[in-house]
């Protein structure tokens, strides 16, 4: 009896069992189907939160006050933040690219009968390159002679321009801010991003215009600052800590700000969501393990119950090696069948899912390739087992069982 | 006589249940030749089942030596043994041990399969006509009477040409005229020349058989030739025919 033959009483046995074969099988579809959904899931989460960053600029360093040393050494240190700080940087940090003073603060804005609650940055305009948010729906930025002449001007986020304009022309326009009189002259095109500081959710105006007009402060609440490469983030932060360390520090030595360097937020997220892929990708391969259990007990009561069938090959003349090969690919095309449709059923579940968690479909070939061969894996290693009890079977004790 | 394809001589075979030694075979000397139509018979226990497994090759013996055509078996390990039945041997069982689920083609093919021939479908067809079958060969056994699943199991033992045909109980099962019809099949092959041999304990169809071997007590205590052996196909003339259908 050669392979083909044996592959071909294995696919007919199992055809001839459908709904034995089916329930089998359904073990293996359901495990590596969760394989691949469960790291399809991790992945587009991650995606998600990467993306989630990447909206708030790239290479981006903050500076802010630390407020948690406000009233420490007897009062005397004040953690704030000022535009002479980012001078300061400005002349002793070489590898800051771009750099941006910024107040911010909740506002409502009405446009006629709508308003918006909204929060409201200033900045200098070079925070649209900081913050890559350089794409405009309409309109552009305001200039720095702008920010110097503290100009009523206001560039609107996507979702401030939604709630305002509803998708009509918002240029030229006039919208009162805290009350003033503010002109829009740029609208961002959408970024997507979510949470507290979407950057959707915002109107920028000219930094002066802000500190005196809206806030009436000459404090900065953070500073901005884009580096020169990401090779330089640690050395750019290193430099800005050092530069204002000098000026703003406690009496006892402790530094008034921190310094939030944007890649280690990445890689903090990276690291949370592998995390989260493992225990994910963990939790199904238990179950892609009970599928392969299943896959045994079946196969062992097979045996048990085809024990006459197994005797009477035998007598006409299967040796040991076929009935072996016979079980073992019976076991393996069922474990491969499952394996194949766990992959279609976890490609099509990732994409129910995803939308429903709002994070992008991806499907992780690494883990259906993986998933599939382990599930051929679980093939061999459970059928192994029966196979092994049948081939060993004696033909007339096989033929005599009741 | 002819030439023997079987020949054991001092055969025993001795098995362990618990404590005791059944010693079910005690010493069998003994020579069937080729065209020999043979019934063993025998009471419960007598040794005539194990004797049957033996001569088989689905069991080896306790001592003794046996040869199938020549070639000595007693000897061989398992898979030469498989290489033996499929060669030598068809066997044809009480209850007929087909393949559920499977079309009687695919179960007439089957030895075919182990013995790793071509043309499978046709030679297990022409096997299937052979013992009257041509019409249901994609029946499954669940879809034919008695008779039929028998005449399939028939289909089977020849189909890879053996030397022998081993019937053990072939028609234990089945009713009296269906069993003349089988016996009518044995004694069809006989006569083209193929050994039968078939263990019974109806002396009814021993007597179709051209030569009776008694066990008992694990040993061979009669051996004679059957005068005037019955012929199937005159007995099923007198046989009333209850319903005409079975052709």
């Amino acid at each position: 009896m050669n392979l083909g033959d044996s592959f071909h009483s294995a696919v007919l046995s199992i055809v001839r069992n459908k709904l034995r074969s089916s329930l089998t099988m359904l073990g293996v579809v359901i495990g590596v189907g969760s394989v691949i959904t469960m790291i399809g899931i991790g992945e587009g989460t991650k995606q998600k939160s990467l993306e989630n960053i990447q909206v708030m600029g790239s290479n981006m360093i903050t500076i802010m006050p630390d407020w948690r040393r406000n009233g420490q050494s007897g009062g005397s240190a004040n953690a704030t933040l000022k535009t002479e700080d980012v001078d300061t940087i400005k002349a002793q940090v070489p590898t800051v690219e771009l750099i941006s003073g910024a107040v911010n603060g909740g506002v409502t804005a009405k446009l006629g009968n709508r308003s918006a609650q909204t929060r409201v940055q200033g900045c200098e305009p070079q925070m649209a390159i900081i913050r890559n948010a350089t794409k405009m729906l309409q309109g552009q930025w305001f200039n720095s002679a702008d920010n110097d002449m503290m100009e009523r001007k206001a560039v609107l986020g996507w979702q401030v321009y939604d709630n305002l304009f509803a998708g009509d022309n918002a240029i030229g326009t006039t919208i009162k801010v805290k009350g003033q009189n503010y002109e829009v002259v740029g609208v961002v095109a959408y970024k997507g991003g979510t949470g507290m500081m979407n950057p959707d959710d915002q109107i920028y105006v000219p930094l002066k215009t802000a500190q005196k007009r809206l806030f009436g402060k000459d404090t900065l609440d953070f500073i901005s600052v884009q580096a020169m490469d990401t090779d330089l983030m640690p050395t750019t932060q290193g430099q800005i800590e050092d530069a204002l360390y000098a000026k703003r520090k406690t009496a006892s030595g402790d530094a008034l700000f921190r310094v939030f360097n944007q890649g280690e937020q990445l890689e903090q997220i990276q690291q949370q969501s592998k995390l989260l892929s493992y225990l994910l990708a963990g939790i199904a391969s238990v179950s892609l393990l009970v599928g392969g259990i299943g896959i045994m007990n079946i196969m062992l009561v097979s045996v048990t119950e085809r024990t006459k069938e197994i005797g009477l090959r035998k007598a006409i003349g299967a040796k040991a090696e076929g009935i072996l090969t016979q079980f073992l690919l019976e076991s393996i095309v069922m474990c491969v069948l499952g394996g194949a449709l766990g992959v279609l059923f976890g490609w099509v579940a990732i994409y129910v899912v995803s939308p429903l968690l709002q994070v992008p479909p991806i499907v992780n070939i690494q883990a259906v390739i993986v998933a599939f061969t382990f599930s051929l894996m679980v093939g061999v290693f459970f059928g192994l087992y029966p196979a092994i009890r049948a081939s060993r079977l004696q033909p007339i004790e096989a033929l005599r069982y009741e | 006589m002819s030439k023997s394809v079987i020949e054991v001589k001092n055969l025993t075979k001795e098995y362990v249940m618990g404590d005791n030694i059944v010693r079910a075979l005690r010493g069998v000397d003994l020579q069937i030749g080729e065209g020999e139509f043979v019934a063993i018979m025998g009471p419960s226990g007598s040794g005539k089942s194990t004797f049957m497994n033996m001569i088989g090759c689905l069991d080896r013996p306790t001592s003794g030596e046996y040869f199938v055509n020549g070639e000595p078996v007693a000897a061989m390990g398992d898979n030469q043994l498989a290489d033996i039945r499929n060669k030598y041997i068809g066997f044809v069982f009480q209850n007929f041990q087909l393949l559920s689920r499977t079309s009687a083609l695919d179960n007439v093919a089957l030895p075919l399969v182990y013995a790793g021939k071509k043309n499978r479908k046709q030679i297990a067809q022409a096997a299937l006509e052979k013992v009257g079958l041509g019409s249901r060969m994609h029946h499954r056994p669940n879809e034919l009477s008695g008779g039929q699943q028998q005449r399939v199991a028939i289909a089977r033992a020849i189909v890879n040409d053996p030397l022998i045909i081993l019937g053990d109980e072939p028609t234990g099962n089945l009713d009296s005229r269906t069993a003349e019809e089988i016996m009518m099949l044995f004694q069809d092959f006989n006569a083209s020349g193929k050994t039968v041999i078939i263990v019974t304990h109806e002396e009814d169809v021993a007597r179709h058989c051209k030569r009776i071997i008694r066990f008992k007590d694990g040993k061979v205590v009669l051996d004679e030739p059957v005068v005037n052996p019955t012929d199937a196909r005159e007995a099923l003339k007198l046989l009333p025919d209850p319903d005409a259908a079975l052709a």
